[in-house]
């Protein structure tokens, strides 16, 4: 067999995998670039070029759209860091029930978003909701969590990170897990007591299962959008609307071509913020 | 390698297993002992009560079986339909709305066209004229029309000795006076967006008298609700009745169904709602169903005074089908006498049907005679829906901001007008 005949053979492996990516991924992408620049009923379509992406910025709740987004990712992104790594901690540390409580901690994410944006919707009924109710047992007059237009946005954050805090726990678990003992002896004999040991150890290494929050809760929230829609359909009005929850209404309405252009500015825009934080964060990580 | 043999593996039976399953269908279609079976699609907010018991009937008739599939209602609903519709997987029946819905859904190349069937010259011309596109007939009508209005618990009016109003002041006053009272006097159901849509959509009986060339340059980008007074009107009596606190403290979280139980009870006095509540209210609330009332949506304008009228959801026929043959004859039993004399017997009128020859029966409810008054005075107007294709895709979201407070009425009615331009860019509308 020559040099270039065994290169061949080993493409041959990638074949199915490519073939695969390709039809349901690569060429529904590149299509989607196309149809962004049409009036698109499904079965026609009209070249228009850059009309739907002026429209799409000239959408009213464009804006609103924008700053609930990046307050969203954000928020939950740092929210989920900083309760994931306490969880985290808190679990890998000598404690009885640990794997019990590993286990309640990852809980939420076995249920369906769909199914956790119904059940919230009840818990935070204003006047019927189990909340209220048991603020008003003791003296506290709970506000309408998802038709306040202040906190409507808070509120589906809050249920996000209950939700998604347990994947960072135990991606925290798995970092913490991984740094070696004899470090924490080292440090021991050097007469570092317990915040020491947080500040200077395990911070430091744990900055890879760090990243990785980092990057996956930023991604999925830039992108979120079945809680949103299942808890208050981007209402009351226009008050929490995402990008996506833009975009599908768009796309519900019938305007393809828009809610198209609407994606692939989307996805140039989670794209332009997720490399760079990546690059950021990877050329900070400290080798074990 | 072993990875790879475990996904071809997967592959070959996800494979064999598609193969065996078409096998098995295409030899159900082809042995005639099964029974022939209709799939129609519907909506799950619409009662079927009437529907079903037409369907039962022309199975006793024909042997052909009726299987109705529910959609989601409102934009979730219409996704679902444009895409069977353009995947070719569509049910041979759908019902749908008339007006300026149908023109979105391409009506040309989807539906079959109903123009020379014997049954049209029973249809009332409003009524064709809503499901007309280029001249062609595309549905039959589902129901009886309907009107959109207040309903109103006569119990608590005669209990606080309150009188129909029939200007926006006098209801006004009302809503004081039940407020007064420690009832809810406007109830608002904004958990489900569509409802908040009411006062605005009722409203167009007086932009229609006012302004009579309004829908015709609203569709030419001529007429706007933000620059004409008239129809700027409706976005203001939002601002009202939110700002006097006439409505349940919960709105944002109360739901279509809840408002029903509400003003069923008289717990709340005033529903801004379309009559076809009526139908829902006699099958849940039929010992309160006669409590309540229709009244017009009242305006300030002077001696005008009238109600906007819903003409009837359409049944259409899918063009590409299995059985447009047994399709056409489920429409025919449908329209014919025997058809709606069962429909009319099992489900409540909405209000008048727009058949000839079809009347309203005795155990008609007491809020929908009230709404016949108007019909016999002439002072009703189609929806601005009906007679043009322009709607504002956000108009929910739109009247939920003004009805809560979060915009005011011109900054509603601007956002209105600019939203209207997505829907006609995407007809290609001309002055667009």
């Amino acid at each position: 067999m020559t040099r270039t005949q065994r290169n061949h053979y080993s493409y041959l492996f990638l074949l199915p995998a490519a073939l695969i990516f390709s039809v349901f991924f690569l060429l529904p992408a590149l299509s989607s670039f196309f149809f962004s620049l049409t009036r698109w009923t499904l079965t026609d379509w009209t070249f228009i070029g850059l009309e739907n992406f002026r429209m799409f910025f000239a959408e009213d709740s464009l804006s609103i759209g924008f700053r609930n987004t990046f307050v969203y990712a954000f928020l939950t992104c740092g929210l989920k860091v900083v309760f994931g790594l306490a969880l985290g901690v808190y679990l890998t540390s000598a404690i009885r029930t640990k794997n019990f409580l590993r286990a309640v901690v990852f809980f939420p994410n076995l249920i369906s978003t769909i199914a956790v944006g119904i059940t919230f919707n009840s818990l935070l009924h204003p006047s019927k909701g189990v909340l209220n109710h048991a603020l008003a047992l003791i003296g506290i007059n709970g506000p309408d969590w998802l038709g306040n237009t202040k906190i409507a946005l808070l509120s589906v954050i809050g249920v996000d990170v209950w939700k998604g805090v347990g994947v960072a726990t135990v991606i925290f678990i798995a970092g913490i897990s991984s740094i070696p003992e004899q470090y924490y002896e080292a440090l021991a004999i050097d007469g570092g007591n317990r915040f020491n040991r947080f500040r200077y150890m395990t911070l430091p290494l744990v900055r890879p299962a760090m990243d990785s929050v980092i990057i996956l809760a930023l991604i999925g929230g830039l992108r979120t959008f079945d809680l949103i829609w299942s808890m208050t359909k981007g209402g009351p009005g226009f008050t929490t609307d995402l990008l996506s929850s833009i975009i599908y209404k768009q796309y519900s309405s019938g305007f393809y071509g828009l809610s198209t252009a609407g994606n692939v500015f989307l996805f140039i825009m989670v794209s332009l913020i997720a490399f760079p934080v990546y690059r950021f964060l990877s050329a900070r990580e400290i080798d074990l | 390698m072993k990875k790879i043999l475990y996904v071809s593996l997967i592959l070959f039976f996800a494979l064999a297993g598609t193969a065996f399953a078409t096998g098995k269908g295409e030899q159900a279609e082809g042995s005639l002992e099964q029974p022939q079976v209709l799939t129609f699609l519907i909506d799950k907010d619409t009662s079927l009560t009437g529907i079903q018991a037409v369907a039962k009937a022309f199975e006793a008739k024909t042997g052909i079986q009726t299987e109705f599939e529910l959609r989601p209602g409102s934009l979730e609903g219409e996704n679902l339909l444009k895409t069977r519709l353009a995947t070719g997987e569509m049910a041979d029946l759908i019902y749908f709305n008339s007006g300026s819905l149908l023109t979105a859904l391409n009506p040309e190349r989807n539906f079959l066209d109903l123009t020379d069937e014997a049954y049209m010259d029973k249809i009332s011309p409003a009524y064709k004229q809503t499901v007309t596109v280029n001249n062609k007939i595309f549905g039959i009508p589902a129901s009886s029309s309907a009107a959109g209005g207040i309903l109103y618990n006569k119990r608590i009016y005669k209990e606080l000795g309150l009188e129909v109003p029939t200007t926006w002041d006098a209801f006004m006053e009302n809503c004081q006076i039940v407020k007064d009272a420690g009832k809810t006097a406007v109830i608002g159901s904004y958990k489900d967006d569509w409802t908040s849509q009411l006062f605005l959509l009722s409203d167009f009986y007086y932009v229609q008298q006012q302004v009579p060339d309004f829908a015709e340059r609203f569709t030419l980008n001529q007429a706007k609700y933000s620059t004409t007074p008239e129809a700027l009107e409706a976005f203001k009596k939002y601002q009202e009745v939110f700002e006097k606190g006439f409505m349940n403290s919960d709105f944002l979280a109360t739901t279509y169904d809840d408002g029903l139980g509400m003003i069923a009870s008289g717990e709340g006095v005033h529903y801004p709602m379309l009559t076809f509540a009526f139908a829902f209210l006699s099958n849940n609330y039929p010992e309160q169903v006669n409590d309540v009332g229709f009244f017009a949506q009242p305006d300030n304008a002077p001696g005008l005074n009238g109600t906007t009228v819903w003409l009837p959801n359409s049944i259409y026929i899918y063009k590409d089908g299995e059985n447009v043959n047994l399709a056409k004859q489920w429409v025919d039993f449908y329209v014919s006498p025997e058809g709606l004399a069962i429909y009319s017997a099992t489900n409540k009128a909405d209000g008048p049907y727009v058949v000839k020859g079809v009347e309203l029966p005795p155990d008609t409810p007491q809020g929908i005679l009230d709404l016949m008054q108007y019909f016999e005075e002439d002072r009703t107007a189609p929806a601005l829906e009906f007679i043009t294709p322009v709607k504002a895709p956000n108009s929910p979201q739109i009247c939920v901001e003004v009805g809560s407070g979060i915009a005011d009425p011109l900054e509603s009615s601007e956002k209105y007008d600019r939203d209207t331009e997505k829907q006609a860019k995407q007809l290609n509308l001309p002055g667009w």
